[in-house]
């Protein structure tokens, strides 16, 4: 009854799928495949990549990764529907972007980037110089961005302004609400120390 | 885990294979077959002698206090009606496997003298959504009972301190009743159960003053945002256990780190995940005289304020050096897995089935776990952090490997690889419960010689039919040298494909098998015949989805009335099957949910190999157990009682 999968690999419909996302960041998907990040959030869309490239279905180019009638058996497999629902929050969350409103200085209108699709500060620093076409620089905790163009900065979650790069990666994603890009001279202040 | 821990004490599992009367599952409340025949003979009248029969009944009562095993006071009660009367008074520890099975009525009717009680509801497949909401099993009218409501008698079993449930309905008004009816109590403790809420929760902190443990397991509350941690007494409790890491809602911390403080004796403490770890930290400086912890998220939450230094989470875990039980890490953040090293040299028991953790992360803390005995992960740690654990934890007891992500057909990181590998590292194995993608028969037969010691042996490969992944063969031999092999097995779990030849293995050498759940499996009618005639001390039988029917189900008429409960669900028993039984066994309720409407809209064709059935006459859901009070008066509409 079970099929024998087989692998898609000489279709290379990663290479003609049409996706939203900065070149690049393929990165992500296949170093969540090895299963050894930090972060939780990779491990659930590990199995959901496998799912999508080995699954049979993916020869009809569909990208739906549950198989037809196969994932809606009620109650199987037997986990408990208290642990399956603890285990989908993470899920839904890992599966949910996190999108938060970029503002440059001087720009007339906003862009959004979804901040889970980084792994850390160079990541994201990377990704905010290629979107608005800038540079920012070293960031160096002392001095913040000093002797950049512009300086990265974040509202938190008190509706406070800081410097991105101040606190750890985690705590940044849990309590950045939306970022700004200042000019460089406007953000000396920020860097001076707290 | 100390509930768990209490739960396996609680359960049939740990009982010895009850006598095959029918009645003594129930605690022997049939009465005894031979009248009480003591009688002193005559003597001399110069002093009234006190009734021989009384004195009997004192010098037992004293003796029997002694006994404490049920199957032992079950076996005595039985002697004589003196015995029963001396064993009735003395009987301190009530344990209801089903609540169905006998009415609260009766067992306080009988029963004059208890302290505690614990009492069983829902079958263990309603876990998986497979009994609709509202089918039964409310503690209500054992509460009202035990409080002697419907008498209007002054509280029944006044000096009840502990109460345990299990998949029960509770609600908020009978925890007020609990908390009103019995001054003295100390003890509750509710597993998988649900119905009350946190309103429920602050009746009993503020009124059960002597309360020791509120234990709450995987149960689901209802929600509602009430500051139960508040209610507890402000000048100090005498709580020993406080195990709330399923109660979703937020909780009062500032209440929460007092009530730490003012409580001594705590030993157990399990939070939520609402808890941070920053906020762990002030608790456990706070207490560094836990046994058993729940951690929490162990995550960040909310950011530090600027300019705050992290705590030495280091340095609190090494201050607690009682503990031996670590749980929770509901939303980890492996930054902080380095703080929990110190204390791995003296963990017994670790459960990490809620935290994502890589093979990495597994390694960089489970080689100092030498004395571990229990450990429930998820698979996130794949076979290779499967194999660090065979390295490190020569002692281990018992296993739970789940998935990460419960959908067949997809890629699962541990596989027969692992199995073996804790086969091969894990020689004192009792009990494992394993989620898997892809099997072989070679690992499971390896791991039957391997772990000779194995009670509990629960398999899950999570394709349905799967065969032996490198072979191709049903996984027939591997279950079957389980049986044969694990002379001590007395729980079974099956799963892959299989044929009646499985069914033949347990049913030759699965004496001692009690509870056995089987899934997709079994060729026909002869699986069921093998396993009802074969295996005598079958207690609990759960089937689902394979292809048994009437023919089966009739060849176990000997056997039901020594079995807890029979559960079949999607199967090709027949109403007309099911009313025979019902007829032929009058002590037996038979319960039928049919297809139709059994609360989830399935209908019948979902199930693909029926040809040329009338399946308008096949049983969506069988659930049968032996009851001495016949059936029960609130079966709601959905439920045939035939």
């Amino acid at each position: 009854m079970e099929s024998i999968v087989a692998h898609e690999n000489d279709l290379n419909l990663k290479a003609t799928e049409l996706r939203l996302g900065l070149p690049g960041t393929d990165e992500s998907e296949k170093e969540s495949a090895s299963c050894t990040k930090n972060n939780k959030r990779s491990l659930p869309e590990c199995a959901e990549e496998s799912a999508k490239n080995d699954d049979l279905d993916a020869q009809h180019g569909d990208c739906e990764a549950a198989p037809a009638a196969k994932a809606q058996i009620v109650g199987w497999p037997p986990v408990r529907s208290y642990r399956k629902n603890s285990l989908q929050q993470k899920k839904a969350e890992a599966e949910t972007g996190f999108y938060v409103k970029v503002s440059m200085d001087g720009a007339p209108y906003l862009r959004k980037i979804d901040l889970k699709v980084y792994k850390g500060y160079p990541e994201l620093l990377k990704a905010l110089e290629y979107m608005f076409k800038l540079t920012i620089g070293e960031y160096s905790e002392r001095e913040g961005y000093r002797g950049s163009e512009y300086a990265p900065a974040y509202e938190d979650k008190d509706g406070d302004l800081m410097l991105v790069g101040d606190v750890p990666w985690e705590m940044f994603m849990s309590s950045c609400k939306k970022l700004r890009i200042m000019k460089g001279s406007e953000a000396r202040g920020l860097g001076c120390g707290v | 885990m100390s509930s768990e821990d209490r739960s396996s004490e609680m359960s049939e599992d740990e009982e010895r294979p009850p006598s095959s009367d029918p009645a003594a599952g129930v605690g022997g409340v049939k009465p005894p077959r031979s009248p009480s025949t003591v009688h002193g003979g005559d003597l001399p009248c110069s002093y009234i002698s006190p009734n021989p029969d009384q004195v009997l009944e004192n010098v037992l009562e004293n003796v029997l206090c002694f006994l404490t095993s049920r199957r032992d006071r079950n076996a005595a009660s039985l002697v004589c009606r003196s015995w029963y009367r001396a064993e009735a008074l003395t009987r301190s520890d009530l344990f209801i496997g089903n609540c169905y099975a006998v009415s609260p009525g009766r067992v306080i009717n009988r029963f004059k003298r208890v302290n505690s009680v614990a009492i069983k509801g829902k079958p263990r497949f309603a876990d998986f959504s497979l009994l609709p909401a509202d089918w039964g099993a409310n503690f209500t009218p054992w509460v009202n009972s035990m409080a002697g409501a419907y008498r209007g008698l002054d509280k029944v079993y006044r000096g009840l301190e502990k109460v345990y449930l299990k998949r029960m309905s509770v609600a908020d008004e009978d925890l007020a009743v609990l908390a009103h009816s019995f001054p003295n109590f100390k003890e509750l403790v509710l597993v998988c159960c649900d119905g009350f809420g946190t309103n429920g929760l602050a009746i009993v902190a503020s009124e059960c003053r002597k309360i020791r443990v509120l234990d709450l397991i995987e149960s689901e509350l209802v929600e509602d945002e009430v500051d139960w941690i508040s209610c507890f007494p402000q000048n100090g409790t005498c709580l020993e256990s406080l195990i709330f890491d399923c109660v979703d809602s937020p909780i009062n911390f500032e209440a929460l780190e007092r009530l730490v403080v003012k409580s001594p004796s705590l030993k157990k403490l399990r939070l939520n995940r609402q808890v941070t770890i920053v906020q762990l930290y002030r608790l456990i400086v706070r207490a560094p005289q836990l046994t058993h912890l729940g951690t929490g998220s162990f995550g960040p939450g909310e950011i530090v304020a600027q300019g705050e230094q992290e705590p030495d989470y280091v340095s609190a875990f090494a201050a607690c050096k009682s503990l031996v039980c670590l749980s929770g890490f509901r939303e980890i953040n492996a930054h902080y897995l380095p703080a929990i090293v110190p204390v791995c040299a003296n963990l017994t028991s670790l459960n990490l089935s809620y935290a994502t953790i890589s093979t990495e992360q597994l390694k960089s803390f489970i080689y100092h776990c030498h004395k571990l005995q229990t450990l429930w992960v998820l698979d996130s740690v794949c076979d290779e952090g499967l194999q660090a654990v065979a390295a490190t934890c020569k002692d281990l007891h018992e296993l739970r490997v789940f998935p990460i992500d419960p959908r067949e057909d997809v890629e699962g990181p541990v596989s027969e690889v692992g199995l073996l590998a804790i086969s091969e590292g894990c020689r004192k194995l009792q009990s494992i419960l394993y989620f898997c993608q892809r099997m072989t028969n070679a690992a499971v037969v390896a791991m039957s010689k391997n772990c000779p010691d194995l009670v509990v042996f629960r398999l899950c490969i999570m394709g349905r039919h799967r065969p032996d992944h490198l072979t191709g063969e049903p996984m027939d031999e591997g279950f079957g040298a389980i049986v044969k092999n694990c002379k001590k097995l007395t729980r079974l779990a099956v799963s892959g494909l299989l044929t009646d030849k499985a069914f033949s293995y347990i049913g030759q050498y699965g004496k001692l098998v009690r509870t056995l759940s089987v899934a997709f499996a079994g060729d026909g009618d002869m699986s069921l015949k093998y396993l009802v005639e074969g295996c005598p001390n079958l207690q609990k039988l759960e089937i689902r989805d394979s292809p048994f029917g009437d023919l089966g189900l009739l060849a176990g008429l000997h056997h039901y009335y020594n079995m807890r409960f029979l559960w079949m669900s999607s199967c090709r028993v027949t109403r007309a099957g099911c009313s025979r039984i019902a007829r032929q066994l009058p002590r037996l309720v038979v319960e039928v949910i049919s297809s139709d409407d059994d609360g989830e809209g399935r209908d019948i064709g979902d199930y693909d190999d029926i040809e040329g059935r009338d399946v308008g006459d096949l049983v969506g859901t069988l659930y049968m157990y032996r009851s001495l009070d016949g059936p029960r008066a609130d079966a709601p509409r959905f439920v045939n009682i035939l």
